[in-house]
């Protein structure tokens, strides 16, 4: 993508940092001196009702939807021009497509776990799709996602064969991990997907390291090409936990390529994020860091998009890393376990009433970047493909014996030597997966 | 790295107080306010001992001499070639070879750079290779240990180091889950050729947290290796083969032996990761031992010589995988096995082990509550009746 037709983009996303540069001066909101003798009271905040309304009340940050930008260029001009907008025809097209690729493949995975096709915990991304597509889309296949679990659908974004997601959350032998891994472990080298994490906050650490091998590679080992950068995908429940605060340390301290997106969801299963947060402007932990904090409307792709191209961009230049807290929704309970009792229904409407694939749409259409026509043969395109990933999937081996003993060492030596002073993995039992190691 | 021994009936005769109290120490314990003091004298592994010979040494001390007549000792301690070092140097020199040779090898941890380490291990390689090879690492074990994983699936061979074993303890979530299942739940796409290593083990007086043995710990978890290193020789023979390796090695080293001295080939050499070590050959019983415990077991058997048996002691060096041949030909030789480690007793591999107790400051309480070479030929007494 060329630089001068996103120039007005550029500009656009400009707002947010300063909103954010703003905030931090804000002196309504930050005490003129928190330290010895500081007179500022503590604030305390009623958690009376989850209710959005509540959480908009205490956000201070100012959300840019879509139709707002909408209306100010067309305050500017009376027509749409491609200077004005937001996106070009191919890269919404792109975006929309990836969008309706992962809620159909999310609503297929829940079919098939209703149907008894996959088991475990299967945690869908149905609401969130914005935040994967915004981010994802804009990187290179060099670049490195790293997810939680949550992932099947940051994977469908980088690129992992929608066959090869829903055939290892089939347990099959041609799922991208070869069956091993299941719903919460996704990997792809080819497209530099390194996980699917389990638990809260492990991947931040590892996207990190990942980091740190991009400036490694560039400065030890002068590959003066390397301008690799990370996005870690996390939550908001694990922006309370400690590997979160301390790779953002780590990071900024050594100014990793790496964009840490927060897709807060509100909600860590059943806490509610107000109720686990003392302070639940999470962007701001980024200036504390050192590192610029954003706060984006995680339910606007376009907007996503915009503060992501930026944060990726200054990685990208080695200016160091930025923490991006995506305001979003999850339109289903925590995961397919979860009955979604607790939830406020009104909380839900509300959302749901700001689908962010909607949105796209709207957007798309209004602005004659693409045809009712256009959008519904993209829809057919992905339901297809997503059939034949079920196709496939169903149709695939289950993995053989001999798959048992594989991949627990790189070396296999590992395993180590047998009473008859051979290698274990030399036995053939070994090979046959009949070894008792 | 203060005394190896503690003699016999010599430990009865002398104070350890009195015995350790005269000189400056470098052991920097971070989690603990106070330094503490302690001897430099030095300890061949082949059993003799050396004092005052390191430039940091003050006065030679009054030994506790626990000097154990071995058969032979497998490494090349007695051959006049080769250069004389100790541990901690040999691990060093090891380290120091593995980086020269390979660019993608990379140290990372707390105070490893412009510190050099708290027990030296990586002293003057900042200064060589720089800041970002040899990286300082804010106090933030889970963190840099995983960050070391995600740099170790992205192409670098990194050695983490743990400043003390025990701080492993908050790095656990990332050796377990992400050291040693990645390469397993990533479908065998992504190595973690990483090396985990530190001092661990019962010091002289290091109250109950920094004295803590992991093995137990980290055994039940697949994917990774475990080596423990007991002689000059074998550590840096070790620390070469465990960089080499494309597993996830963890790396035990005991605080106790970093000044044990030895002479060691001048001609590069790596360990087998996979085999245990002969140290003595015998017919009565067969003893399996690693790190630290290899000198009570030598002093042990030095006694047990004296008193008419001929015992095989083994250093099982890999402590996981088991050497299984080495130590199921022994045990046919001999029917009779003694298992003696520092670890503890529930939860161990052994018989005859570490107290169930969290380690005690008072030296007569630590000494009590790991294994001491009485302790093992009473056992072999009772095994050979």
């Amino acid at each position: 993508m060329s630089s001068s037709t996103f120039s007005s983009s550029i500009n656009a996303i400009k707002p947010c940092f300063c909103t954010t540069k703003n905030h931090s001066l804000n002196p309504s909101s930050i005490p003129t001196s928190s330290f010895f003798g500081s007179t500022h009271k503590l604030r305390y905040n009623p958690l009376t009702a989850n209710s959005p309304s509540f959480f908009k009340k205490n956000r201070q940050t100012h959300i840019v939807a879509v139709s707002d930008v909408k209306q100010k260029q067309q305050q500017l001009k009376s027509t749409p021009s491609l200077g004005n907008l937001l996106i070009t025809k191919e890269e919404g097209l792109e975006v929309y497509e990836d969008m309706i690729l992962g809620r159909s493949f999310e609503d297929m995975c829940a079919q098939m776990y209703y149907r008894g096709k996959m088991f475990g915990f299967v945690h869908l991304y149905n609401g969130q799709e914005a935040v994967s597509s915004g981010f994802i889309k804009l990187l290179k296949k060099q670049d490195t996602v790293v997810s939680t679990y949550r992932d099947h659908v940051h994977a469908l974004s980088k690129g992992v064969p929608a066959r090869q997601v829903m055939s290892e959350l089939f347990g099959k032998t041609t799922g991208c991990v070869r069956g091993q891994g299941g719903s919460m472990h996704m990997f792809s080298k080819e497209h530099n997907l390194i996980g699917g994490f389990a638990f809260i906050g492990e991947g931040i650490p590892i996207a990190t390291g990942t980091a740190f091998t991009s400036k490694y590679n560039r400065e030890v080992l002068k590959q003066a090409d390397c301008d690799h950068v990370t996005v870690a995908f996390f939550g908001d429940g694990t922006c309370n936990n400690g590997q979160f605060f301390e790779c953002l340390n780590m990071a900024a301290l050594w100014k990793l390529p790496i964009v840490f997106v927060v897709e807060n969801n509100l909600w860590a299963i059943g806490m509610s994020h107000l109720r686990a947060t003392s302070d639940p402007e999470i962007w701001k932990k980024g200036p504390a860091f050192g590192m610029p904090g954003v706060h984006v409307d995680g339910m606007d792709v376009l907007k996503v998009r915009e503060v992501a191209k930026e944060a990726v961009e200054r990685a990208r230049r080695g200016d160091g890393p930025t923490l991006v807290e995506c305001e979003t929704y999850r339109f289903r309970g925590h995961s397919l376990a979860d009955p979604d009792e607790l939830r406020d229904p009104s909380e839900k409407a509300h959302y749901a009433a700001r689908d962010p694939i909607t949105a796209l749409k709207k957007y798309l259409i209004e602005n004659k970047l693409a045809s009712e026509a256009e959008l519904k043969a993209i829809e057919k395109k992905i339901d297809e493909l997503v059939e034949e990933a079920v196709e496939f999937a169903d149709a695939s081996p289950h993995p053989a014996r001999n798959q048992l003993l594989q991949n627990v060492f790189a070396d296999p030596k590992g395993f180590g030597i047998g009473p008859d002073g051979k290698y274990r993995c030399e036995d053939p039992k070994f090979t046959e997966g009949t070894a008792h190691v | 790295m203060a005394a190896i021994f503690q003699g016999l009936g010599a430990a009865a005769a002398l104070s350890p107080s009195n015995c350790f109290d005269s000189n400056k120490l470098h052991l920097h314990s971070r989690r603990s306010l106070s330094g503490r003091k302690a001897s430099f004298f030095v300890v061949r592994s082949d059993g003799s001992v050396n004092f005052a010979s390191n430039s940091r040494g003050h006065k030679a001390q009054q030994l506790i001499t626990n000097a154990v007549a071995t058969k032979a000792e497998n490494s090349a301690a007695s051959t006049k070639a080769g250069h004389e070092l100790l541990l901690f140097e040999a691990l060093r020199e090891g380290l120091e070879e593995e980086m020269d040779r390979d660019p993608h090898v990379c140290v990372m941890g707390e105070d490893v750079g412009h510190y050099g380490g708290s027990y030296k291990v990586t002293r003057g390689l900042a200064t060589k290779y720089g800041d970002l090879r040899v990286l300082d690492t804010p106090i933030a074990e889970n963190s840099f240990t995983g960050m070391g994983i995600g740099a170790a699936m992205t192409g670098l061979r990194p050695i983490v180091e743990g400043m003390n074993m025990g701080f492993l303890l908050l790095a656990f979530n990332q050796i377990s889950n992400n050291c040693g299942m990645l390469h397993y739940t990533s479908g065998g796409q992504f190595t973690i050729p990483i090396v985990i290593r530190g001092p661990g083990g019962v010091g002289r007086q290091l109250g109950a947290e920094h004295s803590q043995r992991l093995e137990s710990y980290f055994q039940s978890i697949p994917g990774i290796q475990m080596v423990a290193c007991s002689t000059p020789y074998n550590a840096k023979g070790l620390m070469k083969a465990a960089i080499r390796s494309e597993n996830p090695v963890i790396l035990f080293e005991h605080v106790l032996l970093y000044n044990l001295k030895e002479r060691i080939p001048d001609e590069e050499y790596i360990c087998n990761l996979e085999e245990a070590e002969m140290v003595r050959p015998g017919e009565h019983v067969t003893i399996l031992t690693y790190s630290r415990m290899r000198y009570h077991v030598m002093q042990a058997a030095k006694t047990l010589v004296n008193k008419g048996y001929d015992p095989e002691v083994i250093d099982i060096r890999s402590l996981k995988p088991f050497d299984l041949y080495t130590i199921g030909n022994s045990i046919k030789k001999t029917h009779r096995v003694l298992i003696v480690e520092e670890c503890m007793r529930t939860g161990g591999i052994v018989c005859l082990s570490s107290q169930d107790v969290p380690t005690p400051y008072a030296g007569t309480l630590e000494e009590w509550t790991v294994v001491q070479p009485a302790q093992i030929v009473t056992a072999v007494e009772q095994l050979c009746q």
